[in-house]
């Protein structure tokens, strides 16, 4: 169904609703002739806080999102002291600890998930761990490892390794628990070995199932990040939109939603490419 | 009876055709001693006896679920029988060799890689020292012998079943075994597709005198390719019945195979135990002369009316 759709035509539909979303909402944070007071309650939810309290900072429409955006983009990475940096180098913050937590939990979960999905006995004995711990917000872990690193930046590295670690750990351990049974059978009448059994047969078959784990993992990874940050403070896209909260400039918020889901959306794809190269069907 | 005249030109000597079977058991390559495999208490076979000669190719025969696929693993030291043991040159089987190539039933092949790739991993195992290109080139050989020529950078997804076949044959074939075990290699395929691959390794196998192993729910598939077809009773408790000696004269291929002469008695046999006889056997109240370390063997094919030397 989906694949009989053409392209332009979809996209066409896509533009056109974003469009009439943009218009729409510039006609609804234009000024009104009756001033601030017909508020409806929807946009007093929207404004949140500012609101309630009687602030009189407007929403703005997308022309002056747009005009934000592209002072923004002018100058990313822009460096004025710990407290006022370019929209570029807080997001790169953000992706190097993304990076660190993501490329750690890899390397712990893919080996350690290879031995679980090669040992029924490990698997067994590990499994009550694994489900107890895999259920626990990452965000939870926060005040423990604050409390035992005492280093926020690392402390939040922590949190992003904990919340990849679970999905990449799981999809590795049945990645390779499930490898058909005469791939395996082929490799011991070749007499092929354990490191090339693992690296020649287990690893390809199972790695698939791995790029979906570690594909989930970065999803949540990018989620985590931001409420990590806005936690932790400091730098990083999620201490910048608390941080323009806290300054009400909601123009920036709406913007850093839209990098935040971009930036989302490339690790996505960035994945989805390494997915595709290891994929293989019969 | 004149035994020589019939004799196929790479079969056994004069001495095993005479039948004797337990003194062949002790000279063979490889020597079945009495295994056995049990689920519980259930017994699937037991007692099974059989040798197999350099040279020799034995199809095993009998219903769904009798054991054959479990008596090829053994075989092949995948897995271990209950009881018994087999010998191979001499040493009791411990594990899979790489002397002993494996042709399954669902040709196995590993997805992500072509098929030059699947055939050179198998020699990169076999020749630890060559080189990436050493076992490519020798693949892409390997692959050319089998009619593959074409096909050697295609993935399994994109070859069709016979062709994906081929490939597993062409993967056993370069490791040059001493001995190929093959599991109904031939079903999963069309008629067609079938017969072709039939011819080519009947060739194969008569050119190069490969010793073989080969479990077949096809009659003429095992008289076509066979010196001898073990013929196993039905489970549980399964045993082998009867050693059919196939005395049809080599080369043999399905254009000739129905002309020879004891053909068609040798085809009813093995029919008519399938049939009735595999079920009826009782190996309690065995059928005289049969014993398990000495199971009979017979020669429908020169025993019955048509006189041998016609094949001339
Ligand atoms: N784990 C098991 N527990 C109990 N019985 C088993 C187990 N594995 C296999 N069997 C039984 O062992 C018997 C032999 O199986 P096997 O695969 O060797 O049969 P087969 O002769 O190759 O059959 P087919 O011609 O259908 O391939 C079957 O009856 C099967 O039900
Ligand atoms: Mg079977």
């Amino acid at each position: 169904m989906a694949s009989e759709v053409p392209f332009w035509r979809a996209a066409a539909l896509s533009l056109l609703l974003l469009a009439a979303a943009l218009i729409a909402w510039e006609l609804a944070v234009m000024p009104r002739a009756g001033g601030g007071a017909a508020l409806d309650p929807e946009y007093a939810a929207l404004l949140g806080q500012a609101a309630a309290q009687g602030g009189t900072t407007p929403m703005p429409g997308p022309a002056a999102i747009g005009a934000r955006l592209l002072e923004l983009l002018s100058d990313p990475f822009y460096v004025r002291g710990t407290n006022d940096q370019g929209i570029g180098v807080q997001i790169a913050y953000s992706l190097l600890r993304v990076g660190a937590g993501f490329g750690l939990a890899a390397l712990v979960a893919i080996p350690l998930g290879f031995l679980i999905g090669m040992s029924p006995l490990l698997n067994a004995a590990l499994n009550p761990f694994i489900q107890v711990l895999r259920p626990v917000s990452p965000l939870a872990w926060m005040p423990l490892a604050l409390y035992t690193i005492k280093d926020s930046a690392v402390s939040s590295i922590f949190v992003i390794f904990i919340c990849s670690v679970w999905p990449m750990l799981l999809n590795t351990a049945f990645g390779v628990a499930s490898v058909r049974r005469e791939w395996l059978n082929v490799a011991r009448t070749l007499e092929a070995g354990t490191w090339k059994t693992a690296t020649r047969v287990i690893l390809p078959a199972a790695a698939p199932t791995i790029l979906t784990g570690m594909r989930i993992s970065i999803g949540i990874a990018w989620l985590v990040i931001v409420a990590a940050e806005m936690l932790v403070g400091g730098t990083g896209i999620g201490y910048w939109v608390w941080n323009q909260w806290n300054n009400l400039s909601i123009a920036d918020i709406v913007i850093a939603i839209l990098m935040i889901g971009v930036v989302g959306l490339a690790l996505d794809r960035l994945l989805g490419l390494v997915a595709h190269a290891v994929a293989w069907r019969e | 009876m004149n035994a020589t005249a019939a004799s196929p030109p790479r079969a056994v000597d004069a001495e095993a055709q005479a039948g004797r079977p337990a003194a062949r058991a002790r000279h063979a390559y490889v020597s079945v001693e009495g295994i056995a495999r049990r689920y519980g208490a259930t017994t699937i076979f037991e007692d099974v006896w059989f040798g197999i000669e350099r040279g020799e190719f034995v199809c095993l025969v009998g219903h769904s679920g009798c054991g054959k696929t479990t008596i090829l693993n053994i075989l092949a030291g995948l897995e271990g029988p209950t009881e018994g043991a087999v010998i191979v040159d001499g040493a009791e089987i411990t594990g899979p060799s790489l002397d002993r190539a494996v042709i399954f039933q669902g040709h196995a092949l590993m997805p992500w890689m072509t098929a030059t790739g699947n055939v050179a991993f198998a020699l990169s195992c076999r020749h630890r020292g060559w080189s990436r290109a050493q076992c490519e080139a020798a693949a892409r050989e390997a692959l050319k012998r089998v009619g593959l020529g074409h096909a050697l950078d295609r993935r399994p997804a994109e070859l069709s079943g016979g062709m994906k076949q081929r490939v597993g044959i062409a993967r056993a074939l370069a490791l040059e075994p001493k001995m190929m075990l093959m599991d109904e290699p031939f079903s999963a395929l069309d008629a067609l597709t079938r017969g072709s691959l039939q011819d080519e390794v009947s060739r194969l196998v008569t050119e190069t005198r490969q010793t073989a192993f080969m479990i077949t729910h096809d009659v003429d598939e095992a008289i076509l390719l066979a010196d001898r077809i073990l013929l196993m009773s039905n489970g549980p408790g399964a045993r082998i019945a009867e050693v059919v000696v196939n005395t049809l004269p080599r080369p043999r291929t399905r254009a000739n195979l129905h002309h020879m002469p004891g053909y068609h008695a040798l085809r009813d046999h093995v029919l008519d135990f399938l049939i009735s006889r595999s079920a009826a056997f009782d190996a309690a109240a065995p059928p005289a002369g049969w014993a398990p370390r000495a199971v009979p063997e017979v020669r429908p094919a020169i025993e019955s009316p048509p006189p041998p030397l016609a094949a001339e």
